[in-house]
């Protein structure tokens, strides 16, 4: 199997990658997850944190920086028209949630696995993509024996809002992954449609004021 | 310090930095985003026997299309490393980078609807 397109050149469509995010608890499934679609096997990586700011200006300012590095997992996808999708998975420790706001900058959105085993391991993903508006879905990962909640049972626990897609998912299966990133795209589709639904009425409502 | 604190697991402790003369940001402050692609240029492969090992593995690496992410990875630099070499590179014509790095952009709609038929055909 040849992992690697051995598209070497620019002709045809500029290639163009774009990335989606999978975020969940220590052990939610997320590297098996980006391991069931990727065509390459899923590669580490280590981001220093005071190179994580992308060369945004304010940081030049900061004259005290950690040496801490955190450990990133990732996959690749290429799609048509020559289109790569990257899958990154957050770093597992809660205590490296500051490092998401890199990976998350310029991302189609996110999938946030859930072990129902250990719910709560998931809320500080969905706090974190709620509070920065960006489109996500929860994938609630089957796990052998962990079938007695219902999607409802999840929505209400950890009390996501009725619009938000929320679905099973088995990490393990690439059609599984395959469909809940899927649901996320069209998900992310709606929410920026509904945006622009949302400004058209404001600027006509601005037209009626003037 | 008594004992040898690193070791092979701990990767390369000061390599990295020297190779970069120091910096960890790249040159004109480019913000080189983990999924800006990165390919060798015709150059890249002429010149490849006077680079500098880095360069080297990245000019050869980038021979097919590679993002800074998986420079990073498969040469075991860390992100900001690799930032630094590659916007180096791109200023002495040895790759370039073929998306335009706007990092903090949500991708149009047609490059999500472009995602989302490619997932759908997968």
């Amino acid at each position: 199997m040849d992992f690697r397109p051995s598209r070497t050149d620019t002709t045809g469509a500029a290639p163009n990658a774009v990335k989606i995010i999978i975020a969940g608890g220590f052990g939610a499934g997320k590297t098996t997850f980006v391991g069931a679609v990727s065509e390459i096997p899923p590669l580490t990586t280590e981001a220093a944190l005071t190179s994580a700011s992308l060369g945004i200006d304010d940081t030049s300012q900061v004259s005290s920086k950690t040496t801490t590095t955190v450990a990133m997992d990732f996959g690749r996808i290429t799609l048509l028209d020559s289109v790569i999708l990257y899958l990154f998975g957050t770093p597992g420790q809660d205590r490296f949630w500051f490092m998401w706001d890199e990976l998350v900058l310029g991302a189609i959105g996110a999938i946030v696995l859930v072990d129902t085993r250990r719910l709560s391991d998931s809320f500080p993903a969905v706090d974190y993509f709620e509070e920065r508006d960006i489109p996500f879905l929860v994938a609630v990962n089957r796990f052998d024996g962990s079938k007695e909640y219902t999607l409802d049972d999840v929505r209400n626990a950890l009390d996501i809002d009725a619009r938000r897609p929320i679905v099973f998912c088995d990490a393990r299966r690439r059609e599984s992954v395959r469909q809940a990133l899927i649901a996320l795209v069209r998900h992310a589709l709606d929410v920026v449609a509904a945006e622009t639904r949302h400004q058209g009425l404001l600027s006509e409502a601005n037209a009626h004021v003037d | 310090m008594d004992e040898e604190w690193y070791d092979e697991d701990a990767g390369p402790v000061v390599r990295p930095y020297a190779v970069t003369g120091g910096r960890t940001r790249p040159a004109a402050n480019r913000a080189l985003e983990l999924v800006a692609l990165v390919s060798t240029t015709a150059h890249g492969r002429a010149m490849v026997r006077s680079l500098d090992p880095e360069q080297q593995d990245i000019v050869m690496l980038c021979r097919s299309i590679q993002s800074i992410a998986e420079i990073s990875a498969q040469l075991k630099l860390p992100v900001g490393v690799a930032r630094v070499l590659v916007g180096d590179m791109i200023d002495a014509g040895l790759v370039h980078v073929t998306r335009p790095a706007r990092p903090t952009e949500r991708p149009d709609v047609a490059l999500m609807e472009k995602v989302l038929d490619g997932l759908q055909t997968l």
